[in-house]
Order: C-alpha cells, then sequence, then structure tokens
C-alpha cells in the first residue's frame, strides 16, 4: 500500500519529476525533496499560512496538501515571485516600511498578498486585514504588513497606469 | 506530522469513484478540499488506508440557480459561494456565513460538499443548510437519493449518508425575507462557540415565518423549530426574542470543551441568536 509514485509538478515554471509516496505532504516535497525552502513550515497543522504557495491560482497551505493532490499542477513560492535582484513589488515594500521582523511568515504573507491583490488591485486596509486573516506574524503586530501590502498595491497600480 | 501509508486515487467520473468505494467499503474515503480529512489523518484520528481523491471528477462544481431553487454542486468552494455576485442577491445569506467560515486559503480549498458531508458538529454549513431547509443528493450503486439537511445528522460524524454513497449536490429553495449568519468564535480559523441562522419573512409588520438552526451547540446541528414558531405572529419584539431564545435554549445540548462550560456555551448561544434574530429582522 502507498507505494512510491511518479509525479510531476510545476514549480516556479520549471518542471519537477520525482518518486515518492502519495502521503508525502507539499511542503515537505518543496523544501525537502526540491530544496525550495521559502514556503515555511510555523504549525503544521493549517493554521499560520507560513507554508502558503500559489497553485492553480489559488491560495494554498501546502502543509495541507497531499503531493499526490498537486500531480501536474503548476505551483508558485515566494521563489517565483523575484529574486534578490528583481524584487517583486510586493518584497520591495516589505522591505521598505518594516513588514517584517524575524521574516518567518514573509514568504507566506507576500505569497497570499499577490493573490489577494490580483483579485482585489486597490484593497482598503479592512479588506487587507481580512484578505490576509490565514496569515500569523508574531512580530510585526500586523500594521507594517498592512502599509507595506498598501504601498505595494498602490506602486503596481501606478506602474499599470503608467504602461497603459 | 506524517499521515499513515494510503492507497490515492483519482478517478475521472462518479462511477470511478463508486467503483473503489464497493471495492473497499468504510476503508476508503472520498476527499474534496481535504481540508477537514487531512489534518484528521496527520494526527492519525482518521485512518483511511484508500483515499479517493474527487478533484477529477466532472459536473459538481457549477451554481444553477433557477425559480425551483438553487444546486450547488458539492465541489462547489467556500471561496466560489462568496465570488458568485448571483447567488449572493438570490441567497446572500449563503455569502454572509462562508464569509465566517475559517479562513481565505481554507476556503479557496473547503467545499460546500465536504462541509455538510463530514457530519462534524462545528461545521457551519449544516446548521445553515437545515435553516434553509435544503435537500442534499448522494449518490450510490443504486442511484441516486434526496435527503433532507433536518434528517440528516444523526451523532456526530454519522449522517443518513452510507459509506458506499457520496454526495453530489445541495439544493436550496430560494430563501425569502430577511436573513442573518452570526458566529461567536475564539479566532479566525476557528469553529463556533455559538452560531446561529436564521431566515424571517416579515409582512404588514409582524412575521409570517421564521427559520432558526443553531451550530456547535450539539453533536449535531439543531434545527428549532420551536424557536422559529415563537416569532411567528409576534413583530419580533423583545418579549418574541426572548421566548425564540428560551425555545432554542431547550433544544440545544452543549458540552463542556476548551471553548468554555456549558453555562457559558449557553449564555452565547442566547446572545448570539438575538443578534441574528435582530439583524433577520431588520433586513426583512
Ligand atoms: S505550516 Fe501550514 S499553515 Fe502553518
Ligand atoms: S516577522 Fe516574525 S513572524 Fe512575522
Amino acid at each position: 500500500m502507498g507505494k512510491k509514485q511518479h509525479y510531476s509538478i510545476t514549480v516556479n515554471g520549471k518542471e519537477e519529476e520525482f518518486l515518492t509516496e502519495p502521503r508525502e505532504l507539499l511542503i515537505y516535497t518543496l523544501r525537502e525533496r526540491l530544496n525550495i525552502t521559502g514556503p515555511h513550515i510555523g504549525c503544521d497543522t493549517s493554521h499560520c499560512g507560513a507554508c502558503t504557495v500559489t497553485i492553480d491560482g489559488k491560495s494554498v497551505k501546502a502543509c495541507t496538501m497531499f503531493v499526490a493532490q498537486a500531480n501536474g499542477k503548476d505551483v508558485t513560492t515566494i521563489e517565483g515571485l523575484g529574486g534578490p535582484d528583481d524584487l517583486h513589488p510586493l518584497q520591495t515594500a516589505f522591505k521598505e516600511h518594516h513588514g517584517l521582523q524575524c521574516g518567518y511568515c514573509t514568504p507566506g504573507m507576500i505569497t497570499r498578498a499577490t493573490k489577494l491583490l490580483e483579485e482585489n488591485p486597490d484593497p482598503t486596509e479592512e479588506e487587507i486585514r481580512f484578505g490576509m486573516a490565514g496569515n500569523i506574524c508574531r512580530c510585526t503586530g500586523y500594521q507594517n504588513i498592512v502599509k507595506s501590502i498598501q504601498a505595494a498595491a498602490a506602486e503596481m497600480n501606478a506602474a499599470k497606469e503608467a504602461a497603459e | 506530522m506524517i499521515p499513515a501509508r494510503f492507497e490515492y486515487y483519482r478517478p475521472k467520473d462518479i462511477a470511478g469513484v463508486l467503483s473503489i468505494l464497493e471495492e473497499h467499503g468504510d476503508d476508503a474515503r472520498v476527499m474534496a478540499g481535504g481540508h477537514s480529512l487531512i489534518p484528521m489523518m496527520k494526527l492519525r484520528m482518521a485512518d483511511v488506508p484508500h483515499l479517493i481523491d474527487l478533484q477529477d471528477v466532472g459536473g459538481m462544481s457549477d451554481v444553477e440557480i433557477s425559480a425551483a431553487g438553487i444546486r450547488i454542486g458539492a465541489m462547489v468552494t467556500q471561496h466560489d459561494i462568496i465570488d458568485n455576485e448571483a447567488l449572493a442577491s438570490v441567497a446572500p445569506i449563503l455569502r454572509e456565513a462562508a464569509l465566517q467560515i475559517a479562513d481565505p486559503q481554507v476556503r479557496y480549498m473547503g467545499t460546500v460538499g465536504g462541509n455538510v458531508a463530514n457530519g462534524d458538529p462545528g461545521n457551519d454549513m449544516p446548521g445553515l443548510m437545515q435553516c434553509l431547509d435544503a435537500t442534499f443528493t448522494v449518490i450510490g450503486a443504486d442511484g441516486e437519493r434526496e435527503i433532507p439537511a433536518r434528517a440528516f445528522y444523526e451523532a456526530a460524524y454519522m449522517t443518513a449518508r452510507e459509506d458506499e454513497e457520496v454526495l453530489t449536490a445541495v439544493t436550496v429553495p430560494i430563501p425569502k425575507g430577511g436573513y442573518a449568519y452570526e458566529k461567536q468564535k475564539r479566532k479566525i480559523g476557528d469553529y463556533a462557540t455559538a452560531a446561529a441562522a436564521v431566515q424571517i419573512v416579515k409582512e404588514g409588520g409582524s412575521c409570517v415565518s421564521a427559520s432558526i438552526a443553531m451550530t456547535n451547540l450539539s453533536d449535531i446541528p439543531i434545527y428549532s423549530e420551536a424557536a422559529g414558531a415563537a416569532l411567528v405572529g409576534t413583530s419580533v419584539d423583545d418579549a418574541a426574542i426572548r421566548t425564540a431564545m428560551e425555545a432554542m435554549l431547550g433544544d440545544i445540548d452543549p458540552t463542556e470543551d476548551n471553548r468554555g462550560p456549558v453555562a457559558f456555551k449557553k449564555h452565547v448561544a442566547g446572545v448570539i441568536l438575538r443578534r441574528a434574530i435582530e439583524r433577520a429582522w431588520s433586513r426583512a
């Protein structure tokens, strides 16, 4: 039972193929098998959101998905959003507005926030707090996270307008 | 946390699902979003040797609205419910309730079917569906049958669905009048300490019908017929609300747990029901 299976998942645009058991949780596939360590494990019980990734356009807690469920899917992690030389506007905004202290929650926060801004490009503070409610931060008190997301939204909207 | 080993299946149609269920009986479980089942499997509180993932089974992700009612496929997610403007305009209580379930990530995965079929007393949709007098469609080897939401729940995790059956859809009559879904919880993502679903119809200043159901205050959702009846024929004044609260308290049977002792839960149930009635009435 539960023999190793062949899986293929596209992570940050790169197709990854490997053999493993279906019970492997996606967060372990990413972190330990593929060495993609941006998504963190904060609680392992679907509460904290540190493990948030984007799968087929949804924000998903990777600690609560079996690798078998993700087979054939497109996964985006913080690594796929931007790197040190080409930061995503959210990454820049978190850096500039002190949206992080220890940084543990940050990859999940930013990954979730990309999706939030996609669905609602100009959110109010209340909408940000509601839309980020699946991500817990024990350092910042959230105030600067909200500020960072607001700043990124403004920046992204200005860039979009300039491009039009 | 690592769950026990299981065999994983991703059948393409319901026939495929049913044949696996037939073969493995209660060793097999179906899974939609998995956000109830996977945590239980990780804790090894649920043992599922044969796990059937429903994600590739088509035909269960639509919301159809007609004069006869609303048909919600079992794989429709809480996020879909919130996102569906047409649905929110005919049955706004569904969106109001869905917004109070879990958190954004979980709502992308959590389905209506999973929420009602699981039989977890903490789930919000069962009480809501009892308030709305919904009907659940289940399919098995002998075909489909319909089970009223108000007759579906037998005990915690025990329902009228047989092990070899799959819940495929929820059908809700178009709700009438004012509505409210009111929920008290300790934190985002928590189950209710108490929650109330209320639909009230008002005519000429008095209540002509009222439907009330409570969540997480017994081992099953509680449709309180007596609480609804207490409002009918009144102007939903303070005395009528008190009578409805008393009637509801006679129907629930909360137990002490980490959300508080019994007396506290009854107190919260009363407060929540009062708020729900007042809000529904103001919208009626
Ligand atoms: S580690 Fe997945 S939600 Fe906390
Ligand atoms: S910055 Fe430390 S947990 Fe959020």
